[in-house]
């Protein structure tokens, strides 16, 4: 099927099946899912740019359905999401802006598609190494079914957090939402911009960036983290892709026919993970950047797609 | 804890679901398409607001109608 707004031909099952394996791994992994959707999105024929904006699109919706149950749960913390918003938007826009400067110079895929490689590459073997980590931690424990909610969010590496809540870096604040007593105002903005440059630049909503970093650089609750982080992604996500869709890189027609398959993943991806429980969903996860990494450079080597 | 839904009932509520995606897909091709691409080509503003608007209706739209089919399904299986 030929998409006139970005001059593609792509199978319109091929979009739906992608969303429905997306989907699922939404529901199951909590993830937006952008390390496998613009990988696929890219070796199918989509010109980076579109599969950058496009990818985006995609994340706003999903990221509001979720942030809503969040929202019921209790798992936002307004004022640690208040501050993120402002310092994501801002990269948000440096990685826009950096899109537009490669479009200039014709060198979107190659740059995109290393740096993607490289940040994949990075979450698979820190996402294995932290569950592998976890997975002893919990084993050496009490049962389960007796631990408090803060023995069920041990994780390791938390020297780091108690490294940034030691900064003096001034103004400080206080989250009492997620049990911080004092952090730095620049650690927070740091970390939401960092995140932000990697949402404009490389698609999707960055959790796989700012996720890790609010839990062990920033020392949130696990549920906590996923929850501001999606609120904060409704925000930055919706910004940025309104900035794609002015600059012309976003496909809305793609996005929609994606969405459709992910609806229904969704929710088989939700109903699995009751049968399954935290680190072993994250050990599970860990290698599945990799395919998507694969897929880049299939689609670079190559210079092939499939339509 | 609510128990677990049967996998034949899930498997039912999905392919109810997916009828209705295909309609709701092909009417999305049929009259978006076209307006779409003139937006895109006359007013680049206008097309990034709609396509906003247009991916967070859908979104909510799909999740109130999996929502209903899902609590339709389970109250029948109930009674």
């Amino acid at each position: 099927m030929y998409f006139p707004i970005s001059g593609a031909t792509i199978d319109p099952f091929y979009l739906i099946g992608l969303g429905f394996i997306i989907g699922i791994l939404g529901g199951f992994f909590g993830v937006g899912g952008s390390f496998l959707a613009g990988p696929a999105l890219f070796v199918a024929g989509l010109p980076m740019n579109f599969v950058v904006g496009t990818d985006l699109l995609h994340i706003v919706g999903k990221s509001i359905v979720a942030a809503r149950k969040h929202r019921v749960l209790g798992n936002i913390d307004l004022r640690l999401a208040a501050v993120m918003v402002v310092a994501t938007i801002g990269g948000s826009e440096i990685g826009v802006q950096g899109i537009e400067a490669l479009k200039r110079i014709a060198r979107v895929d190659l740059v995109v598609g290393v740096a993607t490689i490289i940040v994949l590459v990075a979450i698979s073997i820190f996402v294995f190494l932290e569950s592998w980590q976890a997975l002893k931690l919990k084993g050496s424990r009490k049962p389960v079914s007796e631990q408090t909610a803060q023995e069920k969010d041990a994780r390791a590496f938390k020297f780091i957090a108690h490294w940034t809540h030691s900064l003096d870096w001034a103004p400080k604040m206080g989250l009492p939402h997620s049990g911080v007593k004092s952090i730095s105002v620049w650690a927070i903005l740091i970390v939401s911009f960092v995140g932000g440059i990697f949402s404009g630049f490389l698609g999707g909503g960055a959790g796989y960036i700012r996720m890790p970093c609010m839990v062990y650089l920033l020392g949130i609750p696990t549920h906590i983290a996923i929850g501001t982080d999606l609120f904060e992604i409704v925000v930055s996500a919706g910004y940025g892709s309104f900035r794609h869709a002015m600059d012309g890189n976003v496909d809305v027609m793609i996005a929609l026919i994606m969405q459709t398959g992910a609806a229904i993943g969704a929710q088989i991806g939700a109903v699995l993970t009751q049968y399954f429980n935290g680190p072993r969903i994250r050990m599970a996860f860990a290698p599945l950047p990799l395919i998507g990494a694969g897929l880049i450079i299939y689609g670079l080597a190559t210079g092939r797609h499939i339509h | 804890m609510e128990p677990l839904p049967s996998w034949k009932t899930f498997l039912i509520e999905l392919l109810l679901y997916a009828v209705l995606l295909v309609v709701y897909f092909a009417f999305v091709l049929h009259y978006l398409g076209g307006w779409f691409k003139e937006l895109f080509d006359h007013d680049r503003k206008l097309f990034a607001v709609m396509a906003l608007a247009v991916m967070i209706a859908q979104t909510v739209g799909l999740e109130i109608v999996s929502s209903f089919l899902i609590w339709l399904m389970r109250r029948k299986r109930k009674n």
